[in-house]
């Protein structure tokens, strides 16, 4: 392919867009539904998968060190944990001095505290976790390391969590998958039928000895500009219903703020990657799966 | 040149279309192929311009061998041939003059080539008044004569046709055939497949008869010595 024929074939491919006017709403407007829908969802899902990961991250696991120890024995312990492996995010030592403050001042410095001392209480370590699926064998481990007296956590609560936030994971791929799917399934037929239109001109071109290449560069310019085009009104339309969403929420929840939604500007750029590259996909898959049917001549 | 040597084609198991064809075509004759319906004509031509592979027996077209081309390489080949049609098979939508000018496009010839050859070819063919009209405006026969120009655009060294007077009238057929014999005398090799017996006798030329998937007589002698057998 020379590049003195290129202004040639972009020409082409540009004007199969408007010489098949209907058909080339009919894909652009197919792109726009599918990449509407599978926006709205991911973002939807991508929101509550933050909620879900601001609550988990409260689950922690707090380690009561055996009050017969040493201060210098008890950090020893508490160092001892942080070694324990990968999945200890943070581990924080609380001394009995700390935490006698804490929980003072947690009750609003209660005079009825007042004598209260700090070896009522034992050195402790607030353990935050990476995976909260594992809390229970990382309890473990911290029980068995020497110098431990006992330990809490809401078991219960922290397994409900990561059990929310796998389901949803799983779901939202699923979800996200059939409808992509479903969407190049929708488009490529699309496609198909516009080139249906072109078999006689296909096989003209084939049979004065046009190269495949030739023949399939306008169909794919084509495909190009419409895929494009979907995905940037996608794009627009997404933008406006989010932001016009999270402001109607805002108002309607008013002062009591229980949930706070993610701000657009956060999945802008994932979104017109994942937009665009869809829009690509579907534009140039599209037109050459279509058109390779109709070019064994 | 063309040179079938010993082929045969089966669509599929026990269906032969061509049971063992051997004909050779020099570069600048004009050669008739008849045959009754059935008998295997359009199966040559398939074979010649690449659109099917022979079962057995080799294919030479122009310096190409088709038993064994590369998908690849049958553009080019395709470019050496012209190929004519029973119906035409103009594109409505352009012009009478881009639907010539489509055809070296899309090979990729220079704008200012086609401004030259374009013209030309329409005068050959006497289509050089209506050049602006569309295919849907013109009668049969000029419908034909534009197939025509566009299959000899490109220059090819052979022009091939299968019928290209099976929708015309008695004389619109001659005029077309003359053409064909004028094309011929300008040096382009030209194999013709034609059902009109009563044309082919107007004409002094080489006629390969085939029947059942052989060749039943190939000779100057024209259809009539085949059928006085
Ligand atoms: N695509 C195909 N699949 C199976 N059989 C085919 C196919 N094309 C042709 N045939 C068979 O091959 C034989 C030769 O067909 P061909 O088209 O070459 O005949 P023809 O001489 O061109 O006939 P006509 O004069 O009617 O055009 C016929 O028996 C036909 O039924
Ligand atoms: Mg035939």
């Amino acid at each position: 392919m020379k590049i003195s024929n290129l202004g040639y074939l972009l020409k082409e491919g540009i004007r199969g867009i408007f010489l098949r006017g209907f058909m080339s709403f009919a894909a652009v407007c197919v792109t726009v539904a599918c990449l509407v829908i599978v926006g709205s969802f991911a973002s939807l899902v991508y929101n509550v998968s933050v909620i879900v990961e601001d609550l988990n991250e409260t689950s922690e696991i707090r380690v009561f060190i055996d009050e017969t120890l040493s201060d210098a024995e008890a950090k020893s312990v508490h160092t001892k944990i942080n070694q324990l492996g990968d999945n200890i995010k943070e581990c924080v030592f609380v001394s009995k001095e700390q935490a006698l403050e804490d929980f003072v001042a947690d009750h609003d410095y209660d005079p009825a505290f007042d004598g209260l001392e700090p070896d009522y209480l034992r050195h402790r370590c607030v353990v935050v976790l990476e995976d909260n699926t594992q809390m229970r064998e990382t309890a473990d481990a911290i029980l068995a390391v020497p110098g431990v007296a006992d330990i809490t956590a809401e078991f219960e609560l922290a397994e409900g969590f990561s059990m929310v936030q796998q389901v949803l994971q799983v779901v939202s791929i699923a979800v996200i998958s059939v409808l992509l799917v479903v969407s190049l399934l929708i488009i490529s037929n699309t496609v198909k039928l516009a080139m249906y239109d072109r078999r006689d001109e296909i096989a003209i071109m084939k049979m004065v000895g046009a190269t495949n290449g030739f023949i399939r560069f306008p169909f794919m310019v084509e495909g190009f500009i419409l895929g494009m085009l979907g995905a940037a009104i996608a794009f627009g339309l997404e933008w406006l219903m989010y932001d016009g969403l999270v402001a109607k929420i805002n108002e309607l929840e008013g002062e009591m703020e229980l949930f706070s939604f993610v701000p657009f500007e956060t999945l802008l750029v994932p979104m017109v990657c994942t937009f665009a590259a869809a829009g690509l996909f579907v534009g140039i898959v599209g037109s050459w799966t279509s058109i390779r049917k109709f070019m064994d001549v | 040149m063309i040179e079938f040597i010993d082929v045969v084609k089966s669509y599929s198991v026990g269906n032969q279309a061509l049971k063992g064809v051997s004909l050779q075509i020099e570069d600048g004759e004009f050669v008739f192929l008849v045959g009754p319906s059935g008998s295997g004509k359009s199966t040559i031509i398939k074979l010649i311009t690449g659109e099917l592979r022979p079962t057995s027996g080799s294919v030479h077209v122009n310096g190409y061998s088709l038993e064994r081309i590369r998908k690849r390489e049958i553009p080019y080949l395709r470019r050496t041939i012209g190929v004519v049609f029973q119906d035409f098979r103009l594109i409505d939508t352009k012009t009478v003059y881009d639907n010539v000018a489509f055809a070296m496009r899309v090979i990729g010839a220079k704008e200012k080539e086609i401004r030259e050859r374009v013209p030309y070819l329409l005068e050959l063919v006497g289509l050089d008044n209506k050049s602006r009209r569309h295919p849907g405006e013109l009668s049969g026969g000029e419908q034909q004569r534009l197939a025509i120009a566009r299959a000899l655009v490109n220059n090819p060294s052979t022009i091939i046709a299968d019928e290209p007077t099976g929708n015309l009238d008695p004389a619109r057929s001659f005029e077309i055939m003359s053409l064909l014999q004028e094309i011929n005398k300008l040096g382009t090799t030209m194999l013709v497949v034609t059902h009109a017996q009563d044309l082919v006798e107007q004409f002094s030329n080489r006629v390969i008869v085939i029947e059942d998937g052989l060749i039943a007589s190939d000779g100057m002698e024209g259809y009539y010595s085949y059928e006085n057998q």
